[in-house]
């Protein structure tokens, strides 16, 4: 007869690493556990002793310390110890204390590693001291992957519809019709040749492509204008168009049309044009939608119009996160839709200002410069003027620019930055030669509030305008700090300055000393002091990647760091950040507003387990920071 | 260590001597599982708590009167007073003697359909005194599960059935009724008399919440709730006359 203790099988199915056993082990796990009770204060494992179970607390509350008497961890129902002890040998490594009266609950070691044996789940789950825990939870994150798994060729329906650069603007249009495409590839034939072959037959029919022509293109540059029914499409088309490489995946196709607001992407092997996809092609692959968003952004004609889309670009966040995306895409597609809103509130500004009197380049701050933008953001913004620039003369213009941009960007939901890094100060509208002079300034001679600007500044991205005024103040940057271990020890130590806590207790986030929290910000405790970290190390290897992602393949690329601990920050700043999103998302449904704070109580069991994990590689990861990056360099 | 005081017992003058009780009912006990369940003996009053082999036993049965109703189901744990057993756990549910009431069904959730092909008692009879051999019975609330066992192996087996038991119910009545209970005014204020149910009393040590009325869950309940008295108000080696019966 089947004997089956109901109330021990239920509790464990509720809780990881059993919620992912089959049924028959937890039957099998019910009947063989032992239970003994013990009041608050007695020793549970001693150090040293012998340890044959593993042991799970049903109820009550259990401290675990290190041999050196530190708290390693506060658990509680639903939690298990002793694991440790048991994979190493059988002796207690980590003594454990109850701290209220509990009920405890033994399972043999035997059945243990029969159960790590048949389920590598399990064994990640009761090994994992280290990333594997974490890697699980982040590559589980399903459907995500798949958009950055499948290349872009996969979207190409038809091979490109080509027409050479001396062909008569009606004709290209005749071929366009004929073949019912919106845009033509426009090749060179002459030179063709000069490559060599060593690609597949179909590709080598191709020719190089010099442009692009468009639907909207013949309208507004042939039409509109008046041209003649002969004038050579050379004349008309876009030259040397943005194009993404066949193996690039269509999360790249996806955010390469966000960034650059185009609805023709040619897609090219090497040189040579595969195909050309268009919106629609994303579309049908990517359900969130971001770039119908990014579309009606640029059809929108006032602040108030712009201002009406803020419900879509809510809705928009909450079914990427629904449709399950990562973290980094989430980010990359907030970051290009603030983008948008910025660019055509520029666009508008224009509009209403008239032209510029001198070249500027309105430049991203922050996590929008990073591509690591979430809902809730302040704007961190300036502008990056010609050197020409005189502000006797030019400076109502930007002024009124900067000013029209930012009260835009506030009433579509950026808040105005409460540090004053806008456009909109003075000190932040300079031509580039001041600026060149701030950011030397900074690295030579670092003080407590450079530091803070540095952590805002060196994330640092153009928006619109002359991207080459930004980009000057990323190759300084990039070349200058590296070769400074002063300002990078200095750096290094303000990174350090938001600490993790230990993991979460029941409805409290548990500090290292012992103390209990009812809220966690998981911006300022996680991701920020996460990102300010990757940000010191890729400033040392002279990167001048902006993306956290992309500062950490700049840092692989050197030695500076072993490959493990790099994929572990990756892990760590994957989870940290989709934990927070996840937990935005949920504000937004319930009808709250987002924010970056987070109640324990709403942390699921699994959550609990890994985002413990992703703390420590940050609290391991700024140890490493600091004997990296010594002080004593700064003296 | 410093013992915790015994509490002042209050309904019974001396421990019991069921080692002596044992030995003369083995030799008289007709039914040879009866006389083996005797000759397995019982541990000494004196015997440190922690030395002495358990068993949580919980019945459910048609009613409350062990005359006139029957057992639908039994359970039970051993244990001691370090470990509680699941894996020697036993479980049965039996054929009532006595009709199922619909009042009792909706209590134990055993229903009609349940025990139509179940064994009767007295097939496990044999099975249930060799898992009680020779360990002292804990229970909640004794005058039913000793009222219940002894009525069924006098149906079946035509004997008396006595065994020690410790009595979880009568640990919280001995504590609480020392505690002057509330009296008219408090009653009025709405204090209630501390209640000395199972959940209620686990409650009071901080022991989880489970189903009741399932025969082994209870069993589990009692064990666990035994486990917790002597962690809080005895000792290890408080000796098992100073709270059996």
């Amino acid at each position: 007869m089947q004997i089956e203790l109901i109330e021990i099988r239920d509790h464990l199915q509720r809780f990881p690493p059993f919620d992912g056993l089959p049924e028959d082990s937890l039957d099998e796990i019910a009947r063989q556990v032992e239970v003994a009770y013990f009041k608050a204060g007695s020793e549970i494992l001693s150090f040293g002793a012998q340890i044959h179970e593993l042991h799970y607390v049903r109820s009550g509350a259990v401290e675990i310390y290190r041999r050196s008497g530190a708290l390693y961890n506060r658990l509680t129902e639903g939690d298990i110890f002793g694991q440790f002890g048991l994979l190493r040998g059988h002796k207690v490594r980590l003594p454990a204390r109850a701290i209220e009266d509990s009920l405890i609950y033994f399972i043999p070691g035997r059945l243990f590693e029969q159960l790590c044996e048949a389920h590598d789940f399990f064994a990640d789950f009761v090994e994992a001291e280290g990333q594997s825990r974490l890697k699980s939870a982040v590559d589980s994150q399903g459907k995500a992957s798949e958009l950055m798994k499948i290349k872009v060729r996969r979207l190409v329906s038809r091979q490109a519809v080509s027409v050479p650069l001396d062909t008569p603007v009606q004709q290209a249009a005749r071929v366009m019709t004929e073949q019912s495409v919106s845009s033509l590839v426009i090749v060179d034939p002459q030179a063709s040749g000069s490559e060599p072959s060593d690609m597949p037959a179909t590709e080598q029919q191709g020719q190089l492509m010099v442009g692009i022509v468009t639907d909207r293109d013949l309208r507004s540059r042939v039409v509109a204008e008046g041209l003649a029914a002969n004038t050579p499409v050379s004349q008309v088309m876009t030259p040397s168009p943005i194009t993404l490489q066949a193996d690039a995946s269509v999360f790249e196709a996806m955010l390469c049309m966000l960034r650059h607001n185009i609805h023709h992407l040619p897609v090219v092997y090497r040189r040579r044009p595969v195909g050309v996809i268009n919106l629609a092609d994303i579309i049908r692959y990517e359900s969130q939608s971001s770039l119908y968003l990014v579309n009606s952004i640029f059809n929108r004609q006032s602040v108030a119009e712009l201002k009406a889309l803020l419900p879509d670009l809510r809705a928009t966040f909450v079914r990427m996160v629904n449709d399950e995306a990562s973290a980094h895409m989430i980010g990359s597609a907030m970051s290009g839709i603030g983008r948008s809103f910025t660019q055509r509130l520029l666009e508008l500004a224009e509009q209403q200002f008239g032209p510029p009197p001198v070249p500027y380049c309105f430049m991203a701050l922050g996590s929008m410069a990073r591509d690591e933008q979430l809902l809730v953001t302040d704007q961190d913004n300036a502008l990056v003027l010609d050197n020409r620039f005189d502000p006797r003369v030019h400076d109502e213009y930007f002024l009124k620019l900067a000013t029209f941009v930012s009260d835009g960007l506030a009433a579509c939901g950026y808040s105005y930055c409460k540090g004053g890094i806008m456009a909109t100060n003075p000190q932040w509208r300079q031509p580039l030669r001041v600026w060149k002079g701030y950011f030397n300034q900074w690295i030579d001679r670092p003080n407590p509030q450079t530091l803070l600007n540095s952590c805002i500044f060196f994330d640092l991205d153009s928006v619109h305008g002359e991207t080459e005024l930004v980009e000057s103040l990323k190759d300084l940057l990039a070349e200058k700090a590296s070769r400074n271990p002063l300002f990078l020890a200095s750096l290094a130590r303000n990174a350090l300055n938001r600490t993790p806590p230990l993991g979460f207790f029941r409805t409290f986030v548990m500090e290292k000393d012992g103390q209990q929290n009812n809220i966690i910000n998981l911006k300022g405790r996680g991701t920020a002091p996460l990102t300010d970290l990757i940000r010191v190390h890729a400033l040392a290897c002279g990167s001048k990647a902006q993306n956290s992602n992309e500062r950490l393949d700049a840092i692989a690329a050197t030695k500076l760091m072993p490959q493990e601990a790099i994929s572990k920050l990756r892990y760590a700043l994957e989870f940290l950040s989709i934990v927070r999103i996840r937990h935005q998302a949920m504000d937004l449904e319930a009808g709250r507003e987002p924010d970056n704070y987070i109640e324990p109580e709403k942390v699921s069991a699994s959550e609990r387990y890994n985002l413990k994990e992703a703390f420590q590689v940050l609290s391991n990861a700024q140890k490493f920071l600091r004997f990296r990056y010594p002080a004593s360099c700064s003296l | 260590m410093k013992r915790p005081g015994v509490p002042r017992r209050t309904t019974h003058a001396a421990p019991a001597d069921w080692q002596n009780l044992f030995t003369r009912l083995a030799q008289t006990a007709k039914d040879p599982r009866l006389s083996a369940f005797y000759q397995a003996g019982a541990v000494a009053a004196d015997t440190p708590l922690e030395q002495v082999p358990l068993v949580a036993l919980d019945v459910e049965t048609t009613g409350l009167d062990c005359r006139r109703h029957s057992i639908v189901s039994l359970g039970l744990v051993p244990f001691n007073m370090a470990r509680i057993r699941c894996g020697q756990a036993l479980y049965w549910v039996v054929k009532p003697v006595s009709e199922l009431s619909s009042e009792s069904v909706t209590f134990h959730h055993i229903t009609h359909s349940d025990i139509r092909d179940a064994p009767r008692l007295t097939t496990i009879l044999g099975e249930l005194l060799t898992a009680m051999a020779g360990k002292v019975m804990v229970v909640h609330y004794r005058t039913l599960e000793r009222g219940f066992l002894d009525q069924a192996v006098r149906q079946h087996l035509g004997e008396a059935l006595h065994f020690p038991v410790i009595d979880t119910m009568e640990l919280e009545a001995r504590l609480h009724r020392r505690q002057r209970q509330p009296g008219w005014l408090d009653r009025l204020c709405g204090r209630q008399p501390t209640s000395i149910r199972l959940a209620d009393s686990r409650l009071r040590y901080g022991l989880p919440l489970y189903q009741a009325h399932h025969a082994l869950t209870d069993a589990l309940a009692t064990a666990e709730l035994l486990q917790a008295q002597v962690a809080s108000h005895y000792s290890p080696t408080t000796p098992v006359g100073a709270l059996w019966s």
